[in-house]
Formats: structure tokens, C-alpha cells, sequence
């Protein structure tokens, strides 16, 4: 998923932010290795972030998670200078905002870069049309045609029939969209969501993460969230960007982070989600071990490559390499015995299959009482892999090992 | 061990000034003095009945309040009938003149410590001495410079009345949300942007409690200003106190009580409004 062929949207290198007056020298002994706290004791500097590059790709959401401290608000604040970084890069299409004049960067700010706030940061003498039109009022745009921009966005995110109202009417799951349109409204093509749906209750917070992954599939925009919720990263995240002490520890998809945690501190991290939830079809899924084709095999090489690879059913292919049912070893053989040389009669085609992206916990139900081994079908129909009650069990079972360790 | 020569040094500074700089100061006085009674003339134009009428309609049409328009009223026509109409147009007038004085300098100077750290460092110990010094003393320099009258007066009544225009629009405007701030600066505001679209609305009741507060001020200083010369209501007063005149002396005393409690009042409505 991580989609390291396209140029990036967002382009972060070696980005470091040092607090305090003595910052020049705690650089240098930053990058001459010394410790965090050290650096506190002797030049009395914090270090907000340290040395952090990574990319976000066009339309990616990219979440930046670490616990309280870890660095992860000031990195996103460092990206549109909210917070001006002490040294590294931040490219935003190729161009360095960190050498950007106050004006220009207000361009960008105005142009490209949409943030929505924590705890929501609306403008409370501002109605909620009010609040959605600000960047387009900022930017100078007639009335009218401001406020029929904002409308657009307000009903985006289903909050038609609110416009007049003011913040403080509203709860705080419809003020969260009220700043997610504000930021919308100016059509940005990044979206800087600093713990978003953080102060939100955890209901609200399920529906957000939904509503937030269904606009997301319609807009495209490019997404580097914030979030202290690692059971919120690895739902909203196409990969994520885990930091503790300012630095970065790992970058990688959700699968990649939970099955292959890069030290110690990652697997701690990791170890109370649930996996169920995180693993998919296709991360459990084997690789079949062979197919047949309906035009091309009969019931006498079904069998053969059933009885060659241990296995009691094989799935059917139609030319199109679509799976279109599948075949017993006691059909076949029986099949082969009268001497029938067609799969037709013996197929069956009342088969259950799975898209790749289905939970491994939606699998287990599914599994229950199945009588053949689950295909996962890719959206073109063809087989993409099996599961087998061992394997899925097998893999919630390693990832619970690696927890132990 | 010798004294240090604080107040020579003063004396000197005063001295060198007005010595240098009267010819302007006394300039303005004369000036002042025309447009002051201009205004005193223009309110006393009107008969006392139908000003008391106007000002309570007025107050209750600010205020959507019945009970201020009809003390307005009451209070107007008691003020009348103690036959202290004109020192009260007079004190009216002073304390418009001096507050609307105060509030120009002041807000301004609130706003530009509020956002810039060096002038707030300079401006509060300037306050804290300006509040604590006793308001008489301000009169003196006030008369050589502008002489006796109603302009020395306004003058010191402006330095008296301008600190809890200056903090409290400084307060104001660093207590709105450093998220909001951040979040305006987010969106691409300029400076000026940010402040009228954000910080000016978010601090307008407190910046209204800091013009409740100068008002008042400026009413009591109005009173004190009466020992060189400012005449109105506080005249009244002074007068009552050298003649030993108790009722008198209550009587204008009483004046000044119900002015405070209009002014009062209908600022304070603007202060809690906006919430």
C-alpha cells in the first residue's frame, strides 16, 4: 500500500525542532548523538522532534502516532510552520516550505494545507457557516460565493440545516465536522488532522473514523492524522509513522508494524490491540497451491493434483481465471471411475468467498461450518488465495507469541 | 547621607518642559476650552425635559431594560429638581470628553501589549505606578501646562481612568484560546486579520469591563479634578465641603451616585452581552 512509486505530496527530511534559546549548540550535540535528556541537563533545550523524515503520498493517509510528549504535535506544526523547525526540510510538492517569506507561506497555508484542531478550535462568535467560510473570507472571496462553498462543504459532512447555528449548540462530534469543513471548504489538497477525534467519546470518535475513511474515498486528499490511539492509526492509516521521544521509530503499513515490530518499544506498544480486528483475509490467506480449469482439466488431473499436494478440494477456474466453484477428492475420483472426463456434473458452484480486505475477526463466524476452505477473490474474480482454519489460527496465534517474547 | 534629589529632578523635568512646550499646551487649552463649552452648550440647548426624556429612551433602547430607562428618568428628574442640572451636563460632558480620550490611548496601547512582549514589559510598570500614585498628584503638573480649568482637568482625569482600559484590553485579548490563534494563523491570517476577525470579537467583554471600569474612574476623578477648577457636580461638592453645607453636599453627591449608576449600568449590559 505504502506507494513509494509516485512522487511524494509531502516530503520530510531530517526535520528537527529544538525548544529553547540555546538551540544551535543542542543541535550539535544532537546530531553528534547525545541523548535527549542529556541535552535538557546541559543546554537546557528540549528536543520536540529529532532527525524525523518520511513521505506522505498523494492521496495516503499517513498517521503520525505516539503516546503524550512523543514530539507527534509538534511534527505537524513544524509542517505548516505553526512552529518554525530548527533545522531539516519539509517539501510540499517539491517546494521547501521551511525557506518560504511570512507571505508566501501564507499562500500555502491558504492553498494547500487545511488543518483541523483537537479540540476543534472554532471561532465561538462565528456561526457554523461563519466558522466553514473563514479561509474563504481570509482569502478575500465575495460573499455569496463563499458561503455557497461553505454550504457545500458543511453538507459533505452532514451537517445540512446547521449553518446558522453557533458552536456552542452543537455536540462535540458536530463541531469536529464543522472544523473538518472549515478545512474543507477551502479545497486543500493536505489535510493536517492534529488528534482530530481525540476529544470526541469513543462512539462518536467509531463514527468519525468511518465518516473520515468514506470522504476520504470520494476526495482523495492527502492525510498526515495525528493520534495517540493506535487502535485509531491502524484503522484510518494506510501506513503509520510511530514516534516516541521526538524520533521516529518505525514507518509502515499496520500489518507491517504489528507482525514485525522494529524493537522492543513497538512490540509494547502494540501488544493490547486486538488482532482480529487488524488482520485481513489476505494477510492470513495461503497461496493455493494449485487450480483447475473447467475447459482444460478433467476429473482424473483434479485428482491427481489433489492427491500430488495433499488436498481435498481444488478449486475451478473458468478461462477468465475466475473461480467458479470447486471439486471433492471423492467426486473425482468417484467421477474418475465411471470414466467421465468433464468437471460439469461434479462441480460445486454454492461456494462462500471472501474479499482480501475482510477482518480476521468477520473470518472466524464465516469459517465455522464451512465446507471447503474460504477463497479470498480478488475484485476481478480471481483467486486470490485460501484460508484454512489452520492458517488463520496459525497467524492469530504467532502474532500472540510474538507479544509473549 | 545626602537625599537623593528625586523630586528636584522631577521639579526640573516639569520645569524644562513646561518652560519649553506651554506656548502649545496653553494653545490647546484654548482651544479645548471653545470646544468643551461648545458641547456643554449644545446639551444645555435642549430643555432639561425632554434631554431627561431622550437619555431614557435611549437607555432603554441600549439596554432593552425597563427598569434603566424608568431610573434614568427618576433620576434625571431628581438631579433637575435639586436644581443641579447644569453642574451635571458639565460633568456629563468632562467625563465623555476624558473617557472616550482615555479609551482612544488606551486600547490601542492594550492591543499593542497584548501581541508584542517588549511593549508589555515597558507598559506594566508604567500602570502599576499610574494606578497606585494618588490621584491628586496629577494634578499638579496638570495646571502649569494647562492651566486652571476644565482642560487641566480632563488631562488628569485621562491618566487617572486610561490603566483598566490598557490591562483589561490586554487581557482580553491573551485570553483568547491559543488554539483559536493558532488555528486563524492556520488558515493563512494576516496580522490584522487575525485581530479583527478573532481577537477583538473574542475580547470585547472584558475589553467592556475595562471601559466600564475607566468610566467610573472617570466619574470620581471628575470630582477630585473640581479642586482646580473643573467646576460641575464635583465643584457642587467642594463648595458644600468649604461651607460646611451637609445637605448641599449630599445633594450634588447623590448627583454624581445616579450618573454612575446610568453610565454604569448601560456599559456593563454591553460587557455581558456578547457572551
Amino acid at each position: 500500500m505504502s506507494e513509494t512509486t509516485q512522487e511524494p505530496k509531502i516530503r520530510v527530511e531530517h526535520l528537527t525542532k529544538i525548544f529553547g534559546s540555546n538551540s544551535k549548540e543542542a543541535l550539535k550535540m544532537l546530531q553528534a548523538g547525545v541523548g535527549k535528556d542529556e541535552i535538557l541537563e546541559k543546554t537546557g533545550c528540549g528536543v520536540g522532534v529529532a532527525d524525523a523524515s518520511f513521505t506522505v503520498a498523494p492521496g495516503e493517509i499517513v498517521v503520525v502516532m505516539g503516546l503524550s510528549g512523543s514530539g507527534k504535535s509538534t511534527l505537524v506544526r513544524c509542517i505548516n510552520r505553526l512552529i518554525e523547525p530548527t533545522a531539516g526540510k519539509i517539501l510540499i510538492d517539491d517546494q521547501d516550505i521551511t525557506g518560504l517569506s511570512m507571505d508566501e507561506l501564507r499562500q500555502v497555508r491558504l492553498t494547500k494545507l487545511g488543518m483541523v484542531f483537537q479540540n476543534f478550535a472554532l471561532f465561538p462568535h462565528r456561526t457554523v457557516c461563519q466558522n466553514a467560510e473563514y479561509g474563504l473570507e481570509i482569502q478575500g472571496m465575495d460573499p455569496t460565493k463563499r458561503r455557497e462553498k461553505a454550504m457545500i462543504a458543511l453538507e459533505q459532512v452532514g451537517l445540512k440545516g446547521w449553518e446558522d447555528y453557533y458552536p456552542v449548540n452543537l455536540s462535540g462530534g458536530m463541531q469536529q465536522r464543522v472544523g473538518l469543513a472549515r478545512a474543507l471548504a477551502l479545497d486543500p489538497d493536505i489535510l493536517l488532522m492534529d488528534e482530530a477525534f481525540s476529544a470526541l467519546d469513543p462512539l462518536i470518535r467509531g463514527d468519525m473514523q468511518d465518516e473520515l475513511i468514506n470522504l476520504q474515498s470520494k476526495m482523495q486528499k492527502t492525510i498526515l492524522f495525528i493520534s495517540h490511539d493506535l487502535d485509531e492509526a491502524l484503522k484510518i492509516g494506510d501506513r503509520i509513522v510511530l514516534m516516541k521521544d521526538g524520533a521516529i521509530v518505525q514507518i509502515g503499513t499496520a500489518e507491517q508494524i504489528l507482525t514485525n515490530p522494529a524493537n522492543e518499544y513497538v512490540s509494547r506498544f502494540v501488544e493490547n490491540v486486538d488482532i482480529t480486528k487488524v488482520l485481513t483475509a489476505e494477510s492470513v490467506m495461503i497461496k493455493p497451491k494449485a487450480v483447475v480449469f473447467l475447459s482444460a482439466h478433467g476429473p482424473k488431473s483434479a485428482l491427481r493434483f489433489m492427491q500430488k499436494q495433499g488436498l481435498s478440494q481444488i478449486f475451478v477456474h473458468d478461462d477468465k481465471h475466475k473461480v467458479i466453484g470447486y471439486v471433492t477428492a471423492d467426486t473425482a475420483s468417484e467421477a474418475t471411475k465411471r470414466g467421465e472426463t468433464e468437471l460439469h456434473h461434479i462441480m460445486q458452484t454454492d461456494f462462500v468467498s471472501v474479499p482480501p480486505d475482510t477482518p480476521a475477526a468477520d473470518l472466524i463466524p464465516i469459517m465455522a461450518n464451512l465446507p471447503h476452505p474460504l477463497p479470498v477473490v480478488g475484485p476481478d474474480g480471481r483467486l486470490m488465495g485460501v484460508i484454512i482454519r489452520g492458517s488463520l489460527l496459525a497467524a492469530l496465534a504467532e502474532r500472540g507469541r510474538n507479544n509473549d517474547a | 547621607m545626602p537625599k537623593i534629589p528625586i523630586g528636584a529632578t522631577i521639579e526640573a523635568i516639569i520645569d524644562f518642559l513646561v518652560t519649553n512646550f506651554s506656548f502649545l499646551t496653553i494653545a490647546f487649552t484654548r482651544v479645548m476650552e471653545i470646544v468643551i463649552r461648545a458641547i456643554e452648550n449644545g446639551l444645555l440647548f435642549l430643555p432639561p425635559w425632554l434631554f431627561i426624556l431622550a437619555a431614557a429612551g435611549l437607555t432603554f433602547w441600549l439596554t432593552r431594560k425597563r427598569g434603566i430607562g424608568l431610573f434614568t428618568l427618576l433620576g434625571l428628574a431628581l438631579i433637575w429638581n435639586m436644581g443641579l442640572w447644569v453642574p451635571t451636563v458639565s460633568t456629563i460632558t468632562l467625563v465623555l470628553i476624558a473617557t472616550l480620550t482615555a479609551l482612544s490611548i488606551g486600547i490601542p496601547i492594550g492591543i499593542l501589549a497584548a501581541l508584542h512582549s517588549g511593549v508589555n514589559r515597558v507598559v506594566q510598570p508604567v500602570l502599576d505606578v499610574m494606578q497606585t500614585m494618588p490621584a491628586f498628584v496629577y494634578l499638579i503638573p496638570a495646571i502649569p501646562f494647562f492651566g486652571l480649568g476644565k482642560v487641566a482637568a480632563i488631562f488628569a482625569t485621562v491618566i487617572f481612568s486610561m490603566p483598566p482600559a490598557i490591562r483589561l484590553t490586554c487581557l482580553g485579548i491573551k485570553q483568547v484560546p491559543r488554539e483559536l490563534v493558532e488555528c486563524a494563523d492556520a488558515f493563512g491570517s494576516t496580522k490584522w486579520q487575525k485581530l479583527f476577525k478573532l481577537q477583538l470579537p473574542l475580547a470585547t467583554p472584558t475589553i467592556m469591563a475595562g471601559v466600564n471600569q475607566t468610566v467610573m474612574l472617570g466619574l470620581s476623578m471628575v470630582v477630585i479634578a473640581a479642586m482646580i477648577g473643573a467646576r460641575g457636580l464635583g465643584g457642587e461638592v467642594w463648595r458644600a465641603i468649604q461651607r460646611l453645607q451637609m445637605g448641599s453636599g449630599f445633594e450634588a453627591g447623590l448627583g454624581i451616585v445616579i450618573v454612575a449608576i446610568i453610565l454604569d449600568r448601560v456599559l456593563q449590559h454591553f460587557g455581558t452581552k456578547k457572551n
